[in-house]
């Protein structure tokens, strides 16, 4: 075990499978120079530019040459910079990655990953801050992965890299400096589709992802002086995601709370949501309920920017008045 | 009178075969669109078919190709069976696709084909990065990234080009200028001096070639060829043509006048390829018997197809994803 931060943590899991396999590059920009959040640091000079490749400016190039070099044998790694960027190349992530394996007829696979940072960190403001997961979700043959911490930021860019499929790799920008411990043994992955639990508890489940997992933990420290039970399930992997093991814990809590800092309408929230009543909605005590993102674009100025922010506060007093619909709020 | 000083008369021979073999298969979908046994769209690449010829008769079977919505040719220059190609416009089992794609979804990977796309220019970006895989696992083979004129004017145009220049890529890209995009000519909506130019622009080599006459496609090809297998990066290839059917086989095409079809057709590319061989000593009679034995073979490919069962149902829930894929449930 080492102490890394989550951005560390992802530098580690590209250096260790590109050693492994010498048919593993990444393309982006800037990469030559670390990347922007430092998650590319000293791979260029380990791996030089042909595995590492500095790339122009291209969002629609760079996941397109990536589907080419995928379906001709290699597993690119294609850096998007910010999320937001992905958009200029939704033709190729879209149309070209996810369906060429069905279009021909299976005749190829298209294994890559499309690392987007996401989310609002620092005022970046509307274009660069966005979490679109419920987009590439929605999309048949992509898997969609979005790690809260430093340990699962590894183990899941190590599977993600050797599944065969296209695989969204959403890593959250407040995220890029969150230490912990994460192993150092070249074989440990963290499996595709299998969420974490995060926390045990008795009374209410609450279902997040990326970095709403630690605000809902500081949640649950608050509810705790309450005398109430929050067990958190970190999805981990949004498609497919775990539904065993969030209906299990349902029906142990009989409470079931869902965040995520995406906006809330039609956000991936609303499919869990909904699979949650359908499939074990017998269990629920009260009803479900969600939070995310106002439908507003994400603004400047840090007072505007809070608005879209979903604060352990907020959540603490969802899970009070969820659990006591009947009893007015407190504090 | 030209003769085949450079070119093996058996070489031209061959191509021709494959012109006709082009052209009967598309003879053949237009009248089973039109019939209704194929059920989705088709482009045919009628009167354009030295161009595919010309240059896949002059890559190895590993060179790679990306084609376009109207792929036909492409896909059969290459080496595709005709029959999985007609099964797949037929929608049926044995298609190249299992009956998923249809034709703009034409792929063979077995032969180098990577596949039709129904969005134009997106074969660019996938051409020059399945270049870049290939460089990257040491292999020497090209590829070879046909496009229309329409697609001059989208993005990932620019940017691909711009990136097989920058790391120097074993690609030819080929521009089939056949003047119309969808039912727009293109000249109409195209700044500055055309595609030549535009490669030029950013640093690549561009030649220019009447894509009409197989013998000049041929011999510039392969010129272009032993640049980019020496390793001086990509080329640009321009071939002029012509379009004589419509954007798809139900366009009329009624935006265009029939002297403009009539002078074009005046031009077409297997009778100026027949005119050739003939003068090489090649009989009429060795032509014709090329035009009745692939008739023949196309004829056999369209009753396969329609006579090939559709598709069983849990086709459809195969080769989405390996993780997280729905399953079939009857």
């Amino acid at each position: 075990m080492a102490i890394l931060s989550f951005s560390e943590a992802a530098r580690d899991a590209l250096r260790e499978e590109m050693r492994r396999d010498s048919s593993i590059w990444a393309l982006g920009e800037d990469l030559g120079q670390g990347g922007i959040f430092a998650q590319y640091s000293g791979l260029a000079e380990e791996f030089g530019s042909e595995r590492i490749v500095d790339t122009p400016i291209s969002e629609a190039t760079i996941m397109g040459a990536a589907v080419g070099a995928a379906i001709v044998g290699t597993r690119p790694v294609v850096e998007m910079r910010f999320s937001d960027f992905a958009l200029c190349a939704v033709d190729e992530l879209v149309n070209q990655a996810a369906k060429a394996r069905y279009m021909f007829g299976g005749q190829c696979r298209v294994p890559l990953v499309a690392r987007q940072p996401i989310g609002i960190e620092g005022s970046h403001a509307a274009q660069h801050s966005q979490s679109l997961e419920a987009w590439w979700v929605h999309i048949p043959g992509l898997v969609v992965v979005a790690p809260a911490t430093p340990s699962d930021n590894k183990g899941l860019l190590k599977s993600a890299i050797r599944c065969d499929d296209p695989v969204v790799y959403l890593e959250h920008k407040g995220l890029w400096g969150l230490e912990g411990e994460v192993s150092d043994e070249e074989d440990w992955i963290v499996p595709l589709g299998v969420a974490r639990v995060a926390r045990e508890g008795a009374d209410i489940t609450i279902v997040t992802w990326s970095s709403m997992v630690q605000v809902a933990e500081s949640a649950a420290d608050l509810v705790a002086a309450n005398g109430i039970s929050v067990e958190i399930i970190d999805l981990r992997t949004l498609w497919p995601w775990d539904e065993e093991k969030v209906c299990e814990s349902i029906e142990k809590t009989g409470h079931v709370l869902i965040v995520h800092e995406a906006v809330q309408v039609a956000g991936f929230g609303a499919e869990v949501f909904a699979t949650i009543v359908e499939r074990v909605g017998n269990s629920l005590k009260h009803p479900p309920r969600r939070m995310g993102g106002p439908r507003i674009p994400v603004p400047y100025s840090p007072p505007l920017e809070e608005l879209c922010t979903i604060s352990s506060r907020q959540i603490a007093e969802a899970i009070k008045s969820l659990l006591y619909p009947n009893v007015s709020p407190r504090n | 009178m030209k003769t085949a000083t450079d070119l093996e008369v058996s070489h031209v021979l061959s191509m021709y075969r494959t012109m006709v073999r082009i052209r009967r298969f598309e003879e053949e979908t237009e009248v089973c669109r039109k019939d209704g046994r194929i059920v989705g769209s088709a482009h045919l690449s009628i009167g354009q078919e030295a161009v595919p010829t010309g240059v896949c008769a002059n890559l190895t079977i590993s060179d790679k190709i990306t084609s376009t919505h109207r792929g036909h040719g492409h896909t059969i220059a290459k080496g595709c069976d005709v029959t999985a190609m007609m099964c797949e416009l037929f929608a049926r089992e044995g298609g190249t696709s299992q009956g998923k794609g249809g034709s703009m979804h034409i792929a063979d990977f077995s032969v180098g084909m990577l596949g039709a796309n129904g969005v134009v220019a997106a074969g660019v970006p996938i051409a020059v990065g399945a270049a870049q895989g290939l460089k990257l696992n040491k292999k020497t083979d090209l590829v070879v990234c046909f496009f229309g004129d329409g697609a001059i004017n989208r993005g990932p145009f620019f940017e691909g080009l711009n990136w097989a220049k920058i790391y120097e890529l074993p690609v030819l890209f080929v521009c089939e200028d056949n003047r119309y995009a969808a039912y727009t000519r293109t000249s109409s909506v195209t700044a500055g001096a055309g595609a030549a130019a535009r490669a030029e622009g950013i640093g690549v080599p561009a030649s220019s070639v009447d894509g009409n006459d197989l013998i000049a496609v041929s011999r510039l090809v392969i010129e272009l060829v032993k640049k980019i297998r020496r390793g001086e990066g990509p080329q640009f290839l321009h071939a002029q043509t012509y379009r004589i059917k419509g954007h798809t086989v139900s366009d009329g095409a009624s935006y265009r006048s029939e002297e403009e079809v009539a002078e074009a057709s005046s031009l077409d590319p297997i009778i100026r390829c027949g005119s050739y061989l003939v003068d090489a000593g090649i009989s009429q009679e060795d032509l014709d018997s090329i035009w009745i034995e692939e008739s023949k073979r196309i004829e056999k490919a369209v009753d396969t197809a329609t006579n090939a069962p559709w598709p069983p149902p849990e086709i459809a829930y195969a080769d989405v994803q390996d993780i997280g894929a729905q399953r079939w449930q009857s």
